[in-house]
């Protein structure tokens, strides 16, 4: 799935991203100076702890992504930065000066909401209006700037309907342009992409980068949806139970999650439970009573023989074959269980280590439009991957 | 919260809440303890006087409870006056009650299955009677049950009766007067329930062997039934006390507790009497509404 | 939609004709030119006429007007206060008592509020008349108001007023742009009701009012009970056709402003 989101993703760009985006790194810049920065922050709901002792620190220009499932705390934290609510400990900075105590209205930080929350008695041009109107710009700079807002989201001569007379594709937008019309240094966006449907949804994704690169503003945006975060963002955290547990760009995240919950809850993979055999050099080879030896490749393990693990592997990087695989590649044969089809790819299910073994997921891309497929249920098969596909993950 | 967020907050509960405290609650206070003096021919007629409050002290220690024992004397003799215009108010309520539900069900049903762009219209029609005046409608009646009143020639002319029914007056007019006047009570909360009804329910019923009598009676009245109870309770007991249709429509047989206090107060000046009835009277309506409230709690934890 | 069966449509016709039968044989008999109700005696105008010189009446009818304007206004300020601190402030002290207070009014029998504020007067010894009446009729409608505005305000998107906050707007701000903007066809409903329901009462102003002010209800009481004449027929109607007017263009307003929306 996310794979296919990413390969759709490449062409529809003007430049590579991945050359510009990568040069960008202020969060291993030592000298960079943080936007914002979350201190030991803790929030609690009764006695539920929605934000535990959590810091974090926002970059200049950044686009960053809180991503967790619902009830994680991501919307919690993001209110907290907009001002709705207040920390129980810890403090929150902006630019180096402590605001946790400063009212909604008095703070440089935008928020789009989910529900967009466009004032239904108000036009188009007054709601983009209302945060300029509250800072008591003269009329002509009103209008000015929310023509020039209007444009900027392609809604221009739309500034006289009411929201309600908007497809939900152009209310997003004017939410949008509301929210970016007073310049904020930081942007938060709730869920943005949550009530648009899918074509629209990929369409708007890139718009809101080139945006935020030409405006040069700093966003954070909140969503439970991966591919929303991977795509857009150019770091991401992914938090669980009112903490970060991995802070990265979207390919470390999703190549080198820092634990099986990252790795699950970013892509599908397929987990295999082992114990270390032996460690040589970057070479670490584990015995698996399913999918037996399996080596990896690993950077500076810090592994023990004999240590409990997990080996993830991801679907796609593994291959199916009839006929057994040369040697130099990590192998097991099994049986196909399972054939799902889903346009770009099949995903085939094969149970490996015999009767009562492990079902591993094998993602096939389908390179080709002939309907009958190469492999059929009850087929023996064998699978295969190289020694850089699998990753060990902490117990 | 700045100090002006804070002192605006203060201010929207304060008003309201002290102006219910002196028109509400202090009201409420002076029946209590009105219902608990004698009466006296002095004015205002009663002992003794509330005479400011440094002499509260005073004025709490002269409690008598001789109109509660006067009243509970008269409900337990035989021929008790304000024992029967309790028992009575109650009967005509719940009959009044009984009509209005047989009358506004299949209305507020009907108008619940017309199509849509009816209902708006139909709905501001059942409301329209409200909003014109409750003295008038009463009155309107008065002229068709009154002697050689349009009802009494439209049946002589039909042939259906040979005299004059000479139904004001009676109860039966009471009864008359009672259900027109609260028929829109039963009949908003009613469709508004019979509303939100899923029709498909009633397919799915049918669809599973129902009749279409089986259906309602299984399906549409049990899921119906939060808009009678709303329906009924705003009907009974506004009726329990009402003295404006038994005073007009009424005779001198069909004297309600409402009527009673009415006369307590203006004809016989007995003012800690018609307390002492009136506290007797809210007890015998915050019974029922209560178990209503209990009801519909446990209805919504069960939802 | 199914179609109406022959049953559902005859529950409406009776329905209706009960409901509006009575006042239709109202309207007739304001144009009765006899004084007798058995008797038609002919198309006439001639109560309407002498309405007009019923001074007294007339009279009333002004004292119920401005009766009315000030407590729904009253009713309708309290009653939109007490709904923002009930739907708003969560949990104050005092709250239970408060929404006791506030709800209790809508129950409580006429005659024992009318009873009870007719003792609060005679023992503040504050001489009875208009605005005790006021006072009166503006605490029973304070109820009515305050849900009417509540309902309202219980399906407000709060998110509304914090992307308002958001945009730099204090509460005192957000208040008078976005919420009240957005209750405000509440309020409105919460005062035409507070309204009415002052222009209809008999039974507490006459406790409230004592013989300081004789409002409609009030004459027109006192007039019935003395016998049914032709000129409270013509008043009845004149009363009758107002309120249908103002309902129905109430309505049709409303819901040409939803269509308009779309």
């Amino acid at each position: 799935m996310s794979e296919a989101a990413r390969t759709g993703a490449v062409p529809a760009r003007k430049a590579s991203p991945g050359s510009v985006r990568r040069a960008f790194q202020p969060w291993n810049d030592p000298a960079a100076k943080p936007l914002v920065s979350f201190r030991n922050v803790v929030k609690r709901f009764g006695n539920v702890t929605a934000v535990d002792d959590l810091s974090l620190s926002l970059y200049p220009r950044e686009f960053f992504a809180l991503l967790g499932p619902s009830g994680c705390g991501k919307t919690t934290l993001m209110r907290m930065l907009a001002g709705f609510e207040t920390p129980d400990a810890g403090e929150i900075l902006l630019d180096g000066v402590d605001i946790t105590k400063v009212p909604p209205h008095r703070r440089p930080i935008n928020m789009m909401f989910q529900s967009y929350a466009l004032f239904p008695h108000l036009s188009v041009a007054d709601n983009v209006a209302y945060g300029l109107r509250r800072e008591g710009l003269p009329k002509p700079e009103i209008t000015r700037r929310v023509e020039e807002m209007l444009a900027l989201v392609k809604l221009d001569g739309l500034g006289k309907r009411r929201p309600d007379q908007l497809s939900g594709g152009q209310r997003q937008r004017v939410a949008l342009a509301r929210s970016l019309a007073k310049r904020p240094k930081l942007l938060l966006l709730d869920e943005p992409m949550a009530a648009l449907d899918r074509k629209l949804r990929e369409a708007t994704q890139f718009e809101l980068m080139d945006l935020q690169s030409e405006l040069g503003l700093t966003f954070m945006v909140v969503t439970h949806d991966q591919d929303e975060a991977m795509t857009m963002a150019d770091r991401m955290a992914v938090m669980s139970h009112g903490k970060l547990v991995q802070i990265g760009p979207p390919d470390v995240i999703y190549e080198a999650p820092a634990t099986r919950y990252v790795a699950e809850f970013v892509g599908d993979i397929n987990i295999i439970e082992g114990r270390v055999a032996s460690v040589a050099g970057d070479l670490v080879t584990v015995e698996s009573a399913t999918a037996g030896t399996v080596e990896l490749d690993e950077e500076a393990p810090s592994l023990k023989p004999g240590e409990a693990i997990f080996v993830g592997l991801r679907p796609e990087k593994i291959t199916l074959s009839h006929d057994e695989p040369g040697q130099g590649v990590n192998k097991v044969a099994g049986e196909i269980w399972d054939i799902g089809y889903l346009g770009d790819f099949t995903m085939v299910q094969v149970m490996v280590g015999g009767e009562g073994g492990q079902l591993l997921k094998v993602a096939l891309a389908n390179r080709t439009r002939r309907i009958a497929r190469p492999f059929a249920w009850e087929d023996k098969v064998w699978l295969s991957w190289d020694v850089e596909a699998g990753l060990v993950l902490p117990p | 919260m700045s100090g002006r967020g804070a002192t605006a907050r203060r201010l929207v509960v304060a008003l309201p809440y002290l102006w219910l405290m002196l028109f509400f609650l202090a009201p409420f206070a002076i029946v209590l303890r009105i219902a608990l003096s004698e009466v006296a021919s002095a004015v205002p007629p009663y002992q003794p006087h509330f005479e400011g409050f440094s002499k509260l002290g005073e004025f709490l220690s002269g409690l008598d409870l001789g109109n509660f024992k006067t009243l509970l004397d008269d409900v337990l003799s035989g021929d008790s006056l304000y024992g029967a215009s309790y028992l009575y108010s109650l009967r005509i309520a719940a009959l009044t009650t009984l009509f209005a539900l047989l009358i506004g069900y299949p209305l507020a049903y009907a108008m619940a299955v017309a199509p849509k762009r009816w209902q708006g219209a139909l709905l501001v029609f059942v409301v329209l009677p409200f909003w014109t005046s409750f003295l008038i409608r009463v009155y309107a009646w008065m002229g068709i049950l009154g002697p050689e009143g349009p009802l009494d020639k439209l049946l002589m002319g039909l042939g259906l009766t040979d005299e004059p029914l000479r139904l004001l007056n009676t109860e039966a007019a009471v009864l008359i007067g009672m259900v027109y006047s609260y028929l829109p009570f039963m009949v908003l909360p009613l469709f508004a329930s019979l509303q939100k009804f899923d029709r498909s329910l009633l397919e799915a019923a049918a669809d599973l062997g129902a009749t279409p009598l089986t259906a309602f009676l299984t399906v549409t009245l049990p899921l119906s039934l939060p808009g009678i109870l709303a329906g009924a309770a705003l009907v009974f007991i506004p009726c329990v006390s009402e003295f404006v249709i038994p005073d007009l429509l009424g005779g001198p047989d069909t004297l309600m507790i409402g009527g009673v206090i009415w006369n307590e107060v203006f004809s016989n000046r007995d003012w800690p009497l018609a307390s002492a009835i009136a506290i007797a009277l809210l007890v015998v309506l915050v019974l029922p509404l209560v178990l209503l409230q209990r009801a519909r709690v446990a209805r919504e934890r069960a939802a | 939609m199914k179609r109406l069966g022959p049953g559902l449509i005859l529950a409406l016709v009776f329905g209706f004709a009960f409901l509006y039968l009575p006042i239709l044989v109202l309207v007739a008999y304001s144009f009765n030119a006899s004084r007798l109700v058995a008797v038609w005696g002919g198309f006439s105008t001639h109560w309407y006429g002498a309405l007009m010189g019923n001074e007294a009446l007339l009279d009333a009818a002004w004292t119920s007007l401005r009766l009315a304007l000030v407590s729904a206004t009253a009713a309708t300020a309290l009653g939109t206060l007490a709904a923002l601190a009930l739907t708003r402030y969560g949990a104050f002290r005092g709250r239970t008592l408060f929404s006791g207070m506030v709800l209790a009014p809508l129950v409580m029998p006429e005659v024992i509020t009318g009873l009870s504020l007719l003792l609060l007067f005679i023992a503040l010894d504050v001489e009875r008349g208009f605005w005790t009446i006021a006072a009166a009729h503006a605490t029973f409608g304070l109820g009515f108001a305050c849900i009417v505005v509540q309902s309202r305000l219980m399906g407000f998107d709060r998110s509304l007023e914090e992307a308002a906050q958001d945009l730099g707007a204090t509460p005192f701000v957000t208040f008078w742009t976005v919420t009240l903007p957005l209750i405000w066809p509440a309020i409105a409903a919460a005062w035409m009701l507070a309204f009415a329901l002052s222009l209809d009462d008999l039974v507490v102003a006459t406790f409230a009012g004592g013989s300081g002010a004789a409002t409609l209800p009030i004459r027109l009481y006192s007039a019935v009970k003395r016998g049914v004449t032709p000129e409270i027929n013509a008043a009845c109607t004149i009363m009758i056709v107002t309120a249908a007017v103002v309902v129905i263009s109430a309505s049709l307003l409303m819901k040409r402003e939803q269509l308009s929306d779309r």
